[in-house]
């Protein structure tokens, strides 16, 4: 076989034949990866990636999720220390648009304050007096 | 770069269909079409999960050989600023593939494994890169209707139903509209530049074209199973449908420069607003897919290469007590 490029041609190729034989775990651990596009900002998950330690899971996390545009910070944690509820328990979360009490929503003044002006007009004090 | 909107599923003719939970199947039905998308964590039927590694696992290994036609180039691109450029491009392409493996692996195949298979011939990638790139012109095709190809096959897929495939896909997309404009530059300069530059592109163009109407995959006359993966909102339009798309928004720019495209039938029908052309030749298409194609083998051993020369490294960091995780998102 001959390549359009010479760089291939110089391979040794023929001796190669073991090649897809990769045992599990040979491509180490896998890190979760959390950029903080500004100063200010939060840490967001950007996605995940495979690396033998934390210094080259910030170096491949760099390469990966911080090529262009604007990074400020970057974390990576290993996939195993992470501590997730499943997603098909997130039935336990319906209620939280009810719970009126735990937002501003639930506490409304503008009518006792209306009413109250109404019902009391006629003791306040004149000014024209 | 480059999900075709073909997925090579050799098993699935003699496989009985596997009898899924009919509640637990009509739940998971309802979400989607609800618009809801899918966690890896979520129920899934047996089917969909399959289908879902096939295809997320070739449109990796797509974004990683197709890194190769284009790489061989780096060494002799015409000027600096190109250079860099396609240095980026390919970069950007292997973090693709990257992000695609992490995605297939949320469903539970292990990278090694995608990997094995890809070396041995059982998982395949897209089409177009089992063709060479011979010229410069070659490499401005590739960067400018390849890409143009993919980003509308890619736009489509990220609206679909699997969530970590579609948010790899969002960021992916951000990028192929990069490899997309630098393709179109390139190929402009040769279109309006000398007549042995035209000459060249044309030559490129009438040798790419073929591959190009391939790589959306076989017509919806002829494939198998798209109607169940389209409910799923796995594959988000048909394979038709995304060619023409593509004829719409590319052929016009080709035909402006005076390019000529090597099918006598291409043409809009007014009436319709759809496309027509020569059907592609198919059985061309499974005879390289197969393993036939002037670069099938070259491509491989080259990645064979690579597996074998870099593996010392990874033995040599490898912690044989630390444990493997499945991906989160």
């Amino acid at each position: 076989m001959s390549s359009l490029d010479p760089r291939i041609n110089r391979l040794d190729l023929v001796k190669t034949a073991q090649a897809e034989n990769i045992q599990p775990h040979q491509h180490w651990e896998t890190y979760e990866v959390f950029v903080q596009a500004k100063r200010g900002g939060h840490h967001t998950h950007a996605g995940s990636l495979h690396a033998a330690d934390h210094d080259m899971a910030l170096i491949f996390a760099k390469e990966q999720f911080a090529r262009r545009g604007q990074c400020h910070n970057i974390w990576v944690v290993k996939t195993s220390n992470i501590f997730a509820l499943n997603t098909e328990d997130a039935d336990m979360f319906a209620e939280n648009n009810e719970k009126k009490y735990r937002n501003t929503g639930g506490f409304k003044v503008s009518d006792k304050i209306t009413q109250y002006k109404r019902s009391h007009k006629h003791t306040q004090p004149d000014e024209t007096d | 770069m480059y999900g075709g909107g073909y997925i090579y599923d050799p098993e699935n003719k003699n496989q009985a269909p596997i009898a899924e939970d009919p509640e637990k199947l009509a739940e998971f039905e309802a979400k989607i079409d609800n618009g809801e998308k899918i966690e890896p964590s979520d129920w899934m039927p047996y089917e969909y999960r399959r289908q879902l590694i096939r295809m997320i696992e070739q449109h990796a290994h797509s974004e990683i050989i197709g890194a190769l036609p284009e790489g061989t180039w780096i060494t002799r691109a015409p000027g600096f600023k190109r250079k860099m450029a396609l240095i980026a491009k390919v970069q950007d392409e292997i973090g693709h593939g990257q992000l695609l493996y992490a995605a297939a692996e949320t469903l539970g195949k292990p990278r090694e494994q995608m990997l094995n298979d890809l070396l041995s011939g059982k998982s395949k990638y897209s089409n177009v890169f089992n063709y060479p790139a011979k010229t410069w012109a070659d490499v401005a095709v590739i960067g400018f209707l390849i890409d143009a190809g993919a980003i509308i096959n890619q736009l489509a897929n990220s609206k679909g139903s699997y969530a970590p495939y579609g948010r790899a896909l969002k960021r992916i997309c951000a990028e192929e509209s990069f490899h997309l404009k630098q393709g179109y530059e390139a190929f402009v300069y040769l279109a309006t530049g000398t007549s042995t530059q035209r000459a060249m592109l044309q030559d490129a163009v009438n040798r790419w074209w073929p591959p190009i109407m391939h790589f959306f995959g076989p017509s919806d006359k002829i494939s198998v199973h798209t109607e169940k993966l389209i409910r799923w909102q796995v594959k988000m339009d048909t394979n038709d449908n995304m060619r023409n798309d593509f004829l719409e928004q590319y052929v016009p720019k080709i035909w402006e420069l005076d390019i000529t495209l090597p099918d006598p039938n291409l043409r809009k029908n007014p009436e319709t607003g759809r496309w027509e052309y020569t059907e592609p030749d198919w059985d061309e298409f499974f005879r390289v897919i197969s393993g036939n194609g002037p670069c099938n083998k070259e491509r491989l051993d080259v990645r064979r290469w690579v597996e074998e020369s870099g593996r010392w490294v990874r033995q040599a960091l490898f912690k044989p007590n630390e444990i493997y995780k499945v991906p989160l998102a």
